[in-house]
């Protein structure tokens, strides 16, 4: 047998994915997926077999990317955080009527308790609303041994898989064992089905159709599936149904096994079956799932029957955030364990931007323009480091909704009446999705300052490569920006001065003006210092 | 044996270095781990812990149930505190006594210490001191661990030692030599309270 490893969840998937034959693996860092495609970039097994890599430009280009492989008949991966998938949204769909040639594996992971996002939403949907079928492991020798199967069950049944992980099982580690067989990777060959993959409506209706069937052949394949379990136990009275890493916190309350019948799911679509079977031992059934509730929407009818379904909805289990063993007791109605009281002089340490950061530097100069002559001034950002500029002593943000959204809000308010409309964001998010809403402000001719926070890296996530480092100025050139309008200044406390001056200036044009503001993470910069 | 021990301190002070030397030491050991960790937003100057697991059967939960964690190990006192419901009956807190203050509001360190002597099992060591007069300024976490590993089940301190050669290994003889020392001074002096 092949040594135990130590590997956090997302490591175990991209071990896996080596191991079953990847050529492939396209991503847009997101908290917690990243290091997937980090562990994929730095093993030897991906150097020595050529696996191509990329941080794309964004999920949908990453989404494609891998789309694309998979026609060419080789297996690729795509990773991304859980709103990841709201950007690849298109791709993915399309990919479930395309089907999937060579293993196409979809990597989300969801964030329940938002410990590092902007919403909770539960990426199994996806599969319910693509067709397609989810694989959840609940530790990371399953995370491992699942990716594989995941990949030969996209390959044999031509359909993209969805790993779902969420953040205690990407980011835990435990001991891995990694099989003795890695497998050949696949040689080019083009799809058996070519018309699938133009989805004009005339080859869609009939793959529809297709996928249809598909889907139910997939719920079959769940309910035999060695990865959705029923372990009996001997009291009737309760039933549990538990998820992907709920299955842990349940084993957890009950270090001599579990006295109530478990139907361990790790496979959708959820296999109705077993839950049927499950209903026919006992009367309530708790349903124990992370993320939203999916499965307990599911066996929840609107009609009245003998069977007694509870959980989050009817917040026998905490409603909204992750689970953990604490919160799984209490729904088992077993007594909290004896602890200390909470601290009483305890004060939050909430995350700042790092001290000497560019973004610091940046806010100071904006807020020292915009608070003292232009009080009516909104700020439209998004999502990055930056977006800590919403903290104090900054205050410096008005809004935060989704990747890009600072420069197109910026343009609706502006043509709202606000003025003056500032839209920040980083160089990593512009490239994202920032660059289209350019267009649209250069377009309208839209009097709006947008600013690009230029630090030249994915700073949140750890320092992954920015998509248009340095050619931003000319790509906002080449979209069409007035090159008058387009000001560079460096964030130093010593060039308030000047920088002030410039975002007055461009406050005063009624165009669209863009400031890159740009200096080098200090995070990167000290490693780069390191590496010199 | 089993033990659960959480780790805590604020984003950059290393607490996942020790996290990763236990790891080592329990692979040597033949024991089963799990070790939840929080990247991401959190890591940016906030409050940061990882929930580490040992034990000779399997795991299953990645995070340690409230009232059930027999060590608290934390390079700074305000943050062993934010951990105590965690803390078993009977458990124990090793905690660095420097504060690490970026929030307007920390707490008065009297308050501080005040609460923690009030429980009952509590090791407080200034590593930071202990970490310069060893001669390894930014070894404090390594002291930690030297002061911890006295009440770990898992082997002498040359386990440890090993787990720092295979993790600073890559960095050099220089910085492994300065981790070791900064463990065994963080080791000899957990020996004397």
């Amino acid at each position: 047998m092949a040594d135990k490893q130590l590997l956090l969840g997302d490591e175990a998937v991209a071990l896996g994915a080596l191991h079953a034959g990847l050529s492939g693996v396209y991503a847009y860092p997101g908290t917690p997926s990243t290091e997937i495609t980090e562990y994929i970039q730095g093993h030897p097994l991906a150097a020595e077999r050529h696996v191509h890599d990329a941080w794309s430009s964004n999920e949908k280009t990453a989404m494609e990317a891998a789309l694309g492989m998979s026609y060419a008949g080789k297996r690729a991966l795509v990773c991304m955080k859980h709103v990841g998938m709201n950007v690849c949204a298109d791709p993915l769909m399309g990919s479930a009527m395309t089907g999937a040639n060579g293993g196409l594996v979809v990597a989300a992971c969801d964030d329940p308790s938002m410990h590092s996002s902007q919403n909770e939403q539960d990426s199994r949907f996806w599969g319910t609303f693509g067709m397609m079928p989810v694989f959840e492991p609940s530790n990371q020798q399953e995370a491992y041994e699942m990716t594989r199967a995941a990949f030969d069950y996209s390959e044999e049944n031509g359909i993209p898989v969805i790993m779902r992980l969420t953040t205690r099982m990407a980011h835990s580690r435990a001991f891995v064992t990694p099989s003795d067989t890695i497998r050949v990777q696949n040689e080019l060959h083009y799809p058996a089905h070519p018309k699938r993959w133009v989805t004009l409506p005339v080859n869609a209706r009939v793959r529809n159709r297709e996928l249809i069937q598909l889907y139910a052949k997939c719920e079959a394949d769940a309910a035999a599936s060695k990865l959705n379990s029923m372990v009996d136990g001997p009291d009737h009275s309760l039933g549990v149904v538990a998820c992907g890493i709920a299955y842990n916190y349940l084993m957890e309350n009950f270090p001599d096994g579990c006295p109530y019948p478990v139907l361990k799911v790790s496979q959708y679509p959820f296999p109705r079956k077993l839950a049927l079977k499950l209903a026919e031992m006992v009367p309530t059934i708790l349903v124990l799932e992370e993320g939203q509730p999916l499965v307990e929407n599911m066996l929840r009818g609107v009609f009245p029957t003998q069977t007694k379904v509870i959980g989050r909805i009817d917040n026998t289990v905490v409603r909204d955030g992750e689970l953990s063993p604490d919160e799984v007791r209490k729904a088992l109605g077993l007594p909290a364990l004896p602890t200390f009281a909470p601290s009483q002089v305890l004060a939050p340490r909430p995350p700042a931007l790092c001290q000497g950061c560019g973004h610091r530097d940046f806010y100071t100069a904006l807020n020292n323009v915009l608070k003292k002559d232009y009080p009516t001034a909104r700020v439209f950002s998004d999502i990055g480091c930056y977006t800590l500029g919403y903290m104090a002593p900054f205050n410096a943000i008005h809004t935060c909704v989704e990747m890009g959204a600072s420069f197109t809000m910026a343009q609706g308010a502006a043509y709202s009446g606000t003025w003056p409309s500032v839209g920040v964001l980083g160089d990593s998010t512009f490239t994202h999705s920032g660059m289209t809403g350019l267009l649209d402000a250069v377009n309208a001719n839209a009097d709006v300052v947008l600013c690009i926070s230029d630090n030249l890296t994915t700073a949140m996530t750890g320092g992954q490569d920015s998509a248009g480092t340095g050619r931003i100025e000319a790509i906002c050139a080449g979209i069409g920006v007035d090159p008058a309008h387009i000001r560079t200044i460096i964030p130093l406390p010593k060039n308030y001065p000047d920088m002030e001056k410039v975002i007055r200036e461009e406050i005063e044009y009624h165009g669209v003006s863009v400031i890159v503001c740009r200096r080098e993470c200090i995070q990167t910069a000290r490693r780069h210092a390191k590496q010199k | 044996m089993k033990q659960d021990i959480i780790l805590a301190g604020v984003g950059g002070q290393g607490i996942l270095s020790i996290a990763t030397v236990i790891g080592f030491a329990a692979l040597e050991q033949g024991l089963y781990l799990k070790q939840a960790e929080v990247h991401g937003m959190s890591q940016r100057g906030g409050d940061v812990q990882s929930h580490l697991r040992l034990s000779t059967e399997p795991i299953h939960s990645d995070i340690i149930p409230r009232g059930a964690a027999d060590l608290i190990v934390s390079l700074e006192p305000m943050e062993a505190l934010r951990y105590v419901p965690y803390l078993a009956p009977g458990g124990w807190i090793i905690t660095n006594t420097v504060p690490f203050v970026n929030i307007p509001d920390y707490p008065p360190m009297e308050s501080v210490m005040a609460e923690l002597n009030r429980l009952p099992h509590v090791i407080s060591i200034d590593v930071d001191a202990i970490a310069k007069e060893a001669g390894s300024p930014r070894g404090a976490n390594m002291v930690l661990l030297g002061a911890t590993s006295a009440l770990l089940d898992i082997g002498g301190p040359e386990v440890f030692r090993n787990g720092i050669r295979r993790i600073f290994g890559r960095k050099g003889e220089e910085v492994v030599a300065a981790n070791i020392k900064a463990f065994d001074a963080g080791f000899a002096s957990a020996k004397q309270q």
